[in-house]
């Protein structure tokens, strides 16, 4: 930069001259617009805002001016200047949106394809319902207990009271287990537990479990009182195989022995247990039934949740949930007879419990509309990939 | 129990608008399940009368024999009628739909030309009535009835059927007079006993009969009729009501005393007595004794069998069926009644020995009314003379045990306390007595149940009672009150991860049954002693092809996978988690069977479960086809042994265990694709490839992979300790070294590991290579060694330190050489 010359004639400066300054701002705008590209842009910024653009040798006249010309303008140019390094800012700005956009538009793909690669997997609906049924009687606060699918008669049928020649032991149809009778116990022939017997009761003494019933005298044997569980397990009887009935099913059970238990209480834990299951507001009812283990007993049936007993009335519409009888058969229950807990050694005096179970596969069948018993015994895939891992 | 509603007002003043539905529903409130109402009859409409033939004219020409029947049924003119039938004569009285009548199924009657004839109607058979089974020919009615009568009103041709389920405790219920009693507490109205009828007093004996065994029985009734009409017919109300209840009319002996059976619940016999042979005495079989009972098999007796002996030997089995030889025919004129009460388990066990389920012993089973035998015996002989023209033979023959009276003392409040509802002692005893109990006291009550009911014997069954009839819906619901449970054990929660788990991995659960059989153990090509083949076996499987109990979950698991594969989803895995079967060697024949009248010692529920087989948990996972499909992506991936390996991880994983793996040669895997998997010492499984014998015993594909262990082998996992994240920059090292390429890489790695010491953050195999280069029997495994020091940046001469000290390890331990290039 020059020294200041006071005795320097401003008129005489001409890139100074009001007009030159708006003319030079004026060619660099239009530059910095007309830039089609960064490249371009880079050579506007070149051109008209680098150490040698005009604009910046103009604004290196400044000094020359005498000083009551150089506050207006030194004013002018920095406002061009301003200006310009503003529009070249913007420029490059709305240049790089550009060429980002080009860039990713260029890199599109189809969305829509397939990404399978990866095997799905799910659990089992009869696994995850029971599941789902057992927690809802654990956060009530019950425990879960087990037992052996293969059990003592004692355990499956004398201490539920259910004697030796009994009709209620024939209302089971029962998987007896044969006698150990060879030396290695397989593929003995003949001795079945039927011939020579009664038929009730077999020559091991055991049983492919008829419900999940034992477990309660088990757990009732092993727990200290008060006893508060559920027990939800794999089960058997030599039923005929059809849609409707398997040989091999599952059947959750909840139980509860306390001092001054009652049937009030059976009702409220099948209300709790129907509302977490199937939602609010569905009633229960109790029909008096039989269960040798069960005094008082009852078949439970609730509200059907599809129509909620809307199909029932006439011109409603029919329900396939519950055959339009606005009820759905739920499960069994009663007051635990005072002689099975007998047998556990609990005075029945002091104690009384509730009993209550249902059907795993039933509760599926009527929850999900699964049609077809063989659906969840064959292990076909298509069946229970869109069950996932929680039902 | 099929209930007719028509027969059960006979003894029930039920409201005239009573259907059967709504008796249903009243019923099975109280206890009763009605299975079905069926309505019986009701699409019938007449007119249908009652018509004699006059004329019968037989037409010949066509294909069968036709007749062409003049009938009188009450107008100026008879009826002209073709009739294909020819069970009648002139002169029968038959049922003739006219025209304008409608039958059971829609079947419309009309006036038509039918054989070249005009024919005003159709002669019916109790088939076409809906009052019968037999179509072979038309029903010729018995008696006299009068012409151009309402038969539909005669016949008792509509009715509601009440088809009601009885659970075993409800023995009395078996009967008209049971149901009946039902329905006059439901509706509160007035009830009249069948069995109500007074025998006269009669000191004079019938045949001559005792109890020889009073545990067998402990009442037993005789009484004889002569001079019965063996031609005599069954009248038709009582052959209806026959066929509605579900029985087929017989002969009129042989239906009076089924029909007695249904009205009272009281079984009955009839022998003739003409082959009767001196005393009658019930008592228990002797060994080798035999009898030919009514359906002409010959039994051999078992000494528990109770039998109905003469001097001839046994007679009848007890309550189940009489013998043949006994028995009443086409000639019988005098005729002994029996009427018993037989002790319900040694019917029971009979029945069971001999596969001899009968309507009799049905009841006997349940409990039959004590106080029933003499009344039964009494109305029997009333009927025999009423309908079949007998003679009334004054004399009963009663032979009878002691029997034990039960009484059960309650508090009054008891049912209150069961119900959790406040009935009040009036209500209990009213409620009590509905049922026939007699009650006494007051805050202590003595209950004598009626006779009717053997199934009352315990406070709550009198609860129930009470319970039932003030209506289960008026019990209140008292919410939960929480407990203080401690929520699903380690163990639960293991399962529950395990599963997911695999379900995430992409296997898909199956629940298959647990039979197998011989030929899958062969099938698997276990050796023979391979422990698996000790099995636990089925008495009465539910297929002979499986009679065994699993001992390891392949079998199923194999077959649903080759069912998905035939139906087209090749590419598949499959997983199962379930108990299977292990016969322990020491366990006692039989698993005893312990009082119940008392809790039992420690030592006898271990005595019990001494004799259960052991019954581990175990995983297992099968797989084939493509575990990764080719795709826009490029190639796919096959299922492989080390896919199967793998899930076994997966599992291992979430029990917080690290598993070991080790080459193995086990059943049914491939001897070199085979790993035993372990937790420290311990077996817990095998995985791999699976032999192809077994592949192409199961049909399955190529290649197919299998892993299965016990997951009761595996300890609950442990709390997991965090680890210190070191936030210094990790130092990473790779290595190749060349070993003989039998040695597992997991050696080689372990030995790496270990000499790489604590600055190791881990250790990744990512390539093996074999050549030419390496030279043969050898092979390439490189590493990535990655190193990170917890409280500073490693120098790249530690670094390098730790790596050379891996490999020092790994060539002392596995003969590894650092590849050089």
């Amino acid at each position: 930069m020059s020294a200041s010359n006071q005795s320097y004639d401003p008129v005489e400066v001409s890139i100074l001259k009001p007009d030159e300054v708006d003319r030079m701002r004026a060619q660099a705008l239009q530059a910095i617009a007309a830039a089609a590209n960064l490249e371009e842009l880079k050579r506007a910024r070149l051109d008209h805002m680098a150490d040698r653009s005009p604009l910046a040798l103009a604004n290196r006249e400044i000094g020359a001016l005498p000083p009551a010309a150089r506050a207006d303008a030194g004013k002018r140019v920095g406002a061009a200047r301003k200006a310009v390094a503003q529009a070249l800012q913007d420029r490059q700005a709305e240049l790089e949106e550009e060429r980002d956009r080009n860039a990713l538009a260029q890199e599109a793909v189809d969305v829509t394809l397939p990404w399978d690669r990866a095997p799905r997997g799910a659990r089992h609906p009869v696994t995850t319902m029971q599941e789902r049924m057992t927690d809802v009687f654990v956060s009530m606060g019950f425990e879960v207990a087990e037992g052996p699918e293969v059990d003592a008669e004692w355990f499956n049928f004398d201490a539920l009271n259910i004697p030796l020649d009994h009709p209620a032991r024939s209302m089971q149809d029962t998987f007896w287990i044969a006698g150990q009778d060879g030396p290695d116990g397989s593929n003995q022939s003949g001795q079945s537990g039927q011939s020579g017997q009664s038929g009730q009761s077999g020559q091991s003494g055991m049983v492919l479990r008829t419900h999940t019933s034992p477990v309660q005298i088990r757990a009732l044997l092993s727990r200290p009182l008060p006893v508060y569980v559920v027990s939800a397990g794999r089960t058997f009887r030599s039923d005929e195989f059809d849609a409707t009935h398997s040989p091999v099913f599952h059947q959750m059970e909840g139980l509860a022995v306390d001092e001054g238990i009652t049937m009030a209480d059976l009702r409220g834990a099948i209300e709790a247990f129907v509302r977490g299951m199937f939602g609010e507001g569905l009633r229960t009812r109790f029909r008096p039934s039989y269960f040798p283990f069960t005094e008082p007993s009852a078949e439970v049936d609730m509200e059907c949740f599809a129509c909620r007993g809307a199909s029932t009335d006439t011109g409603g519409r029919s329900c396939r949930t519950c055959d339009s009888a606005g009820w759905i058969e739920l499960g069994g229950c009663g007051m635990v007879n005072p002689r099975v807990l007998v047998a556990c050694g609990i005075d029945p005096d002091r104690y009384s419990g509730w009993a209550f179970g249902l059907g795993v596969e039933r509760t599926l069948m009527f929850r999900h509309g699964v049609a077809d018993m063989h659906d969840m015994v064959e292990g076909d895939v298509r069946f229970t990939l869109p069950f996932g891992m929680e039902i | 129990m099929r209930v007719p509603l028509s027969w059960l007002r006979e003894h029930v003043e039920l409201p005239a608008d009573v259907t059967g539905r709504d008796l249903a529903a009243r019923l099975i409130a109280a206890g009763l399940e009605v299975e079905t109402v069926e309505s019986a009859g009701h699409d019938l409409t007449g007119p249908l009368v009652v018509g004699r033939v006059l004329e019968i004219e037989e037409l010949t020409g066509f294909k069968k024999p036709i007749r062409y029947c003049r009938v009188d049924v009450g107008n100026a003119e008879p009826q002209q009628i073709i009739c294909g039938a020819r069970n009648f004569a002139e002169g029968d009285r038959v049922v003739v739909a006219l025209p304008g009548s409608e039958l059971p199924g829609g079947f419309k009657i009309g006036a038509r030309k039918t054989y070249g004839r005009m024919s005003e109607g159709m002669i019916c058979s109790v088939a076409e009535l809906g009052i019968g089974d037999d179509h072979s020919g038309i029903l010729v009615l018995p008696g006299e009835p009068e012409i151009g009568a309402d038969a539909i009103e005669l016949l008792g041709a509509r009715d509601d059927v009440l088809d009601i389920a009885v659970t075993p405790d409800r023995g009395y219920a078996l009967s008209i007079r049971g149901v009946a009693r039902e329905a006059a507490i439901a509706y509160g109205v007035p009830f009249h006993d069948p069995a109500e009828v007074k025998p006269p007093e009669e000191t004079e004996t019938s045949h001559p009969a005792s109890i020889a065994d009073p545990t067998a029985c402990d009442r037993f009734v005789l009484r004889e009729i002569r001079g019965f009409d063996p031609s005599a017919q069954t009248p038709m109300w009582m052959r209806v009501r026959l066929h509605r209840a579900g029985m087929r009319p017989v002969s009129l002996a042989v239906d009076v005393t089924n029909y007695l059976m249904l009205e009272l619940g009281q079984p009955l016999h009839a022998f003739d007595r003409a082959k009767l042979t001196g005393e009658i005495v019930v008592r228990r079989a002797r060994a080798g004794e035999k009898l030919e009972t009514l359906d002409h098999v010959t039994r051999t007796l078992d000494p528990e069998d109770i039998l109905i002996t003469d001097a001839s030997g046994p007679i009848s089995m007890a309550g189940a069926m009489g013998g043949l030889a006994t028995e009443i025919d086409e000639e019988s004129t005098d005729i002994v009644i029996e009427a018993a009460h037989f002790d319900p388990v040694g019917i029971a066990r009979t029945v069971r020995r001999h596969r001899l389920h009968s309507e009799a012993s049905y009841r006997f089973e349940r409990g039959v009314d004590r106080e029933l035998p003499l009344r039964a015996a009494y109305r029997a002989a009333q009927l025999l003379v009423e309908l079949g023209g007998a003679e009334f033979v004054p004399g009963v023959t009663h032979a009878e045990a002691p029997a034990e009276q039960t009484v059960i003392t309650i508090p009054a409040d008891h049912p209150d306390r069961v119900a959790g509802v406040r009935y009040g002692r009036d209500t209990v005893v009213r409620r009590l007595t509905d049922i026939g109990c007699t009650v006494a006291g007051d805050d202590e009550l003595t209950v004598t149940p009626p006779s009717w009911r053997p199934d009352l014997v315990d406070p709550n069954d009198l609860a129930e009672e009470v319970i039932r009839l003030e209506g289960y819906e008026n019990i209140p619901a008292r919410p939960p009150r929480p407990v203080a449970g401690q929520g699903l054990t380690a163990d639960q929660r293991r399962r529950r991860r395990v599963g997911r788990a695999l379900a995430a991995a992409g296997y898909v659960e199956a629940l298959t049954f647990p039979f197998t059989s011989g030929k899958d153990l062969d099938d698997l090509q276990l050796p023979a002693d391979d422990g698996r083949r000790r099995t636990l076996r089925v008495a009465n499987p539910m297929s002979e092809d499986e009679p065994l109990l699993r001992t390891t979950l392949l079998p199923g698991l194999l077959k649903a996978l080759a069912r998905n594969a035939g139906r087209g989803c090749g590419d598949v895995g499959l997983f199962e988690m379930g108990l299977v079967f292990r016969p322990r060697p020491d366990a006692p024949a039989q698993a005893p069977r312990l009082a119940v009248d008392r809790g039992p010692a420690p030592e006898e529920i271990a005595s019990v479960n001494a004799a259960l087989p052991d019954q581990p948990l175990r995983v297992a996972v099968v797989l084939a086809g493509e575990r990764e499909p080719a795709g826009w992506w490029g190639q796919g991936r096959p299922a492989s042994w080390a896919d199967a390996i793998e899930a076994a991880r997966t599992v291992a994983r979430e029990t917080g265990a690290e598993l070991t793996v080790a080459a193995d040669r086990h059943a049914p895997w491939h001897p070199g694709r085979c790993a035993a998997l372990y937790v420290g010492d311990t077996l817990v499984g095998h995985a791999g490839e699976l032999h192809p014998r077994v592949i192409a015993a199961y049909g399955l594909p190529p290649r197919t992979s299998a892993m299965e262990l016990e997951l009761s082998r595996l300890a609950p996992p442990a709390p997991v300790r965090a680890p210190h994240v070191s936030t210094y920059p990790p130092a990473t090292q790779d290595v190749a070294v060349v070993v003989d390429a039998a040695r597992p890489a997991a050696e080689v790695e372990a030995a790496l590991r270990e000499g790489a010491g604590e600055l190791l953050e881990s250790i990744r195999l990512f390539d093996v290579y074999t050549g030419e280069q390496i030279g043969e029997g050898r092979k390439s495994l490189a590493f990535t060694l990655r190193f990170r020091a917890p409280d500073r940046t490693l120098t790249a001469e530690e670094a390098g330190a730790a790596r050379d000290a891996a490999v020092a390890a790994a060539a002392e331990r596995t003969g590894a050489v650092l590849r050089s290039g």
